[in-house]
C-alpha cells in the first residue's frame, strides 16, 4: 500500500502539486463509494479524503451541508463506511478520513483509530478539532499509525505553526477565513499563508477550501505541495446520480491534467 | 460539596468544557479571553456595566414570595422576577456585557445565534443602545414560532437570517453563527446566548448572568434571614439557571436544574440533555448531548423554544457529575398548567421556559411540604412572547375534543 509520505513524493518527483480530491461516503449513496473511489483513483488522485457525514458540519458550506444530510437521512452508518473503505482501500491510493470530533469521540478515540487502521485508513483530519484540544487524539492515532493531519489557517499565529512542526502527513492548510465550498476568487492571502507554513514546517502543504476550478488547482499547485477539492466534486457528482462516477472521472482528470501542466514551482 | 475553581486555564470544567472549533477561530477565542480578563479588572469597565444594569435594564430585578402559589403547596416559594428585565428575560444581562466588551475589543459587526427570539432580541437591543448593527441567526421554524420576537428585532435595527438547514432550529442557527464568524473573524463579535460554546464563553456567559445569583442571595438573606432550602431553574443551554446557581455554590442549598421533558422522557421528543444524553462535542465544547451511536446530533423538542436544544453548558455537566447541582425534566403538559397557574396565582405570566421549572416545583410538592422548603424560583422570562402559541395550542386542543 502506497504512504501519504510517498504520494506526496511521486508528484514531487513529477514536478507537480498532488491531488486530493474529497468525497462525502454516502453521497449519492454508500454503493456508490467503491465505485468513486475507483473513478478517483483511475482519473490520478495521489491521495483520497473520504468525509464521514455529520450532522451538524459546522465547517461546511452549503454543498458539503447537503451531501451529509442527504447521506445521514439514507441511514449511512459509521459502520457500514468503515467496511466499505476496508474493501477497496487496497487497490486505491493513500485514504484518509475527514470527520467531525463527535462521531469520533463517540465511538471511542482508540476504538475509531483502531477501526480506521484496520479499514486501512492512513490519516485523519478533523475540522472541529484544534491542535491544542488534540492531544489524546494524537497519542491514540501513532499508537495505529495514522497521521492526525493539523490544519491551518491564515489566522493562525507563529505559535501553532510553531507547535505542528512535528505532525503527520500534512499539512491541511485552509485557503481562506470561512467554510468549505466553491468561490469565485482564490483569497490573495494564500501565497501568504504557503510562505508561513514553508517557512516553519518540513511536512507537506496540501491547500483546500474554496479550490473549485482546474484554473484555481492549477494557480495553487504552483505555491503548495498539494491541492485539495471538495464541494466542486462533491456538487458535480450530485448533478446526475446516475452518472456520478463518469462524471467524477471526467472532473478530477481535468484537474490532473491542469497539475500536470504545472512545472513553476514556487 | 468541593468545587474545584472552574473552568481551568484550558476551559475545562473537570472532563467537559473545553474548546473544539476549527483552527481558525482559536486565535479569535485568545483574543476574547485576554479581552474579558482585561475588562473584569478594569473598574471602568465595570462601572459601566453596573450602570447599564441599573438604570437601562431595571436591576436589581425584585425578588419576593408568591403568596398564593406558597399557599396553595403548603410551603414557601420566592420568585426572582427576572421577567421584570428590559426586554423581558435574563438575556440582557449577558448581550450588555458582550457588547460593551466588542466595543472595547474595536469590534463593529455583531452576530448572535437565537432560539426563542430572547437572545436576538437582547442582543439587538444593546447593539442598536450603542448604535451597532447585529444580525442574528434564528432556525426557521423558531422564525414561524416566534414571529413578534422576530419583528422586535427588525424593529431594533437588527438583520434577521432565518436558517433553512438541519432541524431549523437553535442548533442550527448556532452552526450557521459560527460559520458566519469563522468568515469575518477578524472584525466580528460573536455574542454567545447561553453558557455554551468554546472557552471563555461558558465562563463569561456565567459570569454576567452572575448578577441574578448575587442579588437573589442577598435579598433572600435580607428578606429571611436565611438561606433556601432549593434554588430551582429551567435549564436549556443553562444561563439563567447557572447565573443564579453559581452565587449559592458553596451554601447548603439544593441547586435544581429543570430540562425540557417535551412529549415524555421516553417519547424521544423532549430536550433533556443531561437526564438522557451521552457526553459529547457540539458547538466548541464537550457536555451533555443528545445523540445516537455515531455520534449524530439527535433532534431535540420542546414546547419552548428557548429550551429546544439537544446540548447544555459543560459547568452543569460538571455539577451533574460531582452532584453539586439536581437534574429533573418537565414535559410540555405540565410547563404549560405552570403557566396558567402561575397566572391565576400570582398575576404574572411566565415564560414557558420558566413555567418548566414552577412545573418541577407544583410536582415535586408533596416532598417538599413535607421536608419544609422554602424554594428560590428563578422566573427568567416573561410570557408575553409565548401567548399566541398557547392560544394557537388551546384552540387545536379544543377543536381536537368537539
Amino acid at each position: 500500500m502506497r504512504t501519504i509520505d510517498q504520494s506526496f513524493a511521486q508528484a514531487r518527483e513529477e514536478g507537480r502539486a498532488a491531488l486530493i480530491p474529497y468525497i462525502t461516503a454516502g453521497y449519492p449513496d454508500l454503493e456508490k463509494l467503491a465505485g468513486l473511489v475507483g473513478a478517483l483513483t483511475r482519473a490520478g488522485a495521489d491521495i483520497i479524503e473520504i468525509g464521514i457525514p455529520f450532522s451538524d458540519p459546522l465547517a461546511d458550506g452549503p454543498v458539503l451541508q447537503k451531501a451529509a444530510s442527504q447521506a445521514l437521512s439514507q441511514g449511512t452508518r459509521l459502520s457500514s463506511i468503515f467496511e466499505v473503505v476496508r474493501s477497496i482501500s487496497r487497490q486505491a491510493p493513500p485514504l484518509v478520513f475527514l470527520t467531525y470530533i463527535n462521531p469520533v469521540f463517540r465511538f471511542g478515540i482508540e476504538r475509531f483509530m483502531a477501526s480506521a487502521r484496520e479499514a486501512g485508513v492512513q490519516g485523519l483530519i478533523i475540522p472541529d478539532l484544534p491542535w491544542t484540544e488534540g492531544a489524546s487524539l494524537r497519542t491514540a492515532a501513532r499508537a495505529q499509525k495514522l497521521a492526525l493531519i493539523p490544519l491551518v489557517a491564515p489566522t493562525s499565529t507563529p505559535a501553532h505553526l510553531h507547535a505542528i512542526r512535528n505532525a503527520k502527513g500534512f499539512v491541511y492548510g485552509v485557503s481562506v477565513t470561512g467554510v468549505t465550498g466553491a468561490r469565485e476568487v482564490l483569497d490573495a492571502g494564500v501565497e501568504r499563508l504557503v510562505r508561513r507554513v514553508k517557512a516553519a514546517v518540513s511536512l507537506p502543504l496540501a491547500i483546500g477550501f474554496g479550490i473549485a476550478t482546474p484554473m484555481q488547482a492549477q494557480q495553487v499547485g504552483r505555491l503548495a505541495d498539494g491541492v485539495i477539492v471538495g464541494s466542486a466534486l462533491v456538487e458535480e457528482i450530485g448533478k446526475e446520480p446516475r452518472r456520478a462516477e463518469e462524471n467524477a472521472f471526467k472532473f478530477v482528470t481535468e484537474l490532473r491534467q491542469a497539475l500536470r501542466n504545472n512545472t513553476a514551482k514556487a | 460539596m468541593a468545587t474545584m475553581r472552574v473552568p481551568n486555564r484550558l476551559g475545562r470544567f473537570g472532563r467537559f468544557g473545553g474548546r473544539y472549533v476549527p483552527e481558525t477561530l482559536i486565535p479569535a477565542l485568545d483574543e476574547l479571553e485576554k479581552a474579558y480578563h482585561d475588562a473584569r479588572r478594569d473598574g471602568e469597565f465595570r462601572r459601566q456595566l453596573r450602570a447599564l444594569l441599573k438604570d437601562y435594564v431595571g436591576r436589581p430585578t425584585p425578588l419576593r414570595r408568591a403568596d398564593r402559589m406558597s399557599a396553595e403547596l403548603g410551603f414557601e416559594v420566592y420568585l426572582k422576577r427576572e421577567d421584570l428585565n428590559h426586554t423581558g428575560a435574563h438575556k440582557i444581562n449577558n448581550t450588555l456585557g458582550q457588547v460593551l466588551l466588542a466595543r472595547r475589543m474595536g469590534k463593529r459587526r455583531i452576530i448572535a445565534e437565537t432560539g426563542a427570539g430572547q437572545h436576538g432580541v437582547a442582543t439587538a437591543t444593546a447593539a442598536a443602545l450603542f448604535g451597532l448593527t447585529a444580525e442574528i441567526y434564528m432556525g426557521a421554524e423558531d422564525v414561524r414560532r416566534q414571529a413578534l420576537n422576530v419583528y422586535r428585532m427588525r424593529l431594533l435595527g437588527a438583520v434577521v437570517h432565518p436558517v433553512e438547514s438541519g432541524t431549523r432550529t437553535l442548533k442550527d442557527a448556532t452552526n450557521e453563527a459560527i460559520r458566519d464568524w469563522v468568515t469575518h473573524v477578524r472584525d466580528t463579535f460573536y455574542v454567545i446566548g447561553s453558557v455554551v460554546g468554546p472557552h471563555p464563553y461558558p465562563m463569561m456567559v456565567r459570569d454576567f448572568q452572575s448578577v441574578i445569583g448575587r442579588e437573589a442571595r442577598r435579598q433572600v438573606l435580607s428578606l429571611l434571614g436565611g438561606l433556601p432550602t432549593h434554588v430551582v431553574a429551567c435549564v436549556g443551554g443553562g444561563s439563567n439557571s447557572m447565573g443564579i446557581f453559581y452565587p449559592f455554590r458553596k451554601d447548603p442549598v439544593q441547586l435544581i436544574g429543570v430540562e425540557a421533558a417535551g412529549e415524555g422522557l421516553n417519547s424521544g421528543r423532549h430536550a433533556a440533555s443531561i437526564f438522557m444524553g451521552e457526553p459529547g462535542i457540539l458547538h466548541g465544547s464537550l457536555s451533555y448531548l443528545l445523540q445516537d451511536e455515531d455520534g449524530q446530533i439527535w433532534p431535540a423538542h420542546s414546547i419552548s423554544a428557548g429550551l429546544d436544544y439537544p446540548g447544555v453548558g459543560p459547568e452543569h455537566a460538571y455539577y451533574h457529575d460531582t452532584g453539586r447541582a439536581q437534574y429533573g425534566a418537565a414535559t410540555d403538559d405540565k410547563a404549560l398548567e405552570a403557566f396558567r397557574l402561575l397566572a391565576q396565582w400570582e398575576g404574572i405570566i411566565p415564560a414557558l421556559e420558566s413555567a418548566h421549572a414552577l412545573a418541577w416545583v407544583i410536582e415535586e410538592q408533596e416532598t417538599l411540604r413535607r421536608e419544609g422548603a422554602r424554594v428560590l424560583v428563578n422566573l427568567s422570562g416573561r410570557g408575553d412572547k409565548d401567548v399566541e402559541q398557547v392560544s394557537r395550542l388551546e384552540r387545536r386542543d379544543a377543536h381536537a375534543n368537539d
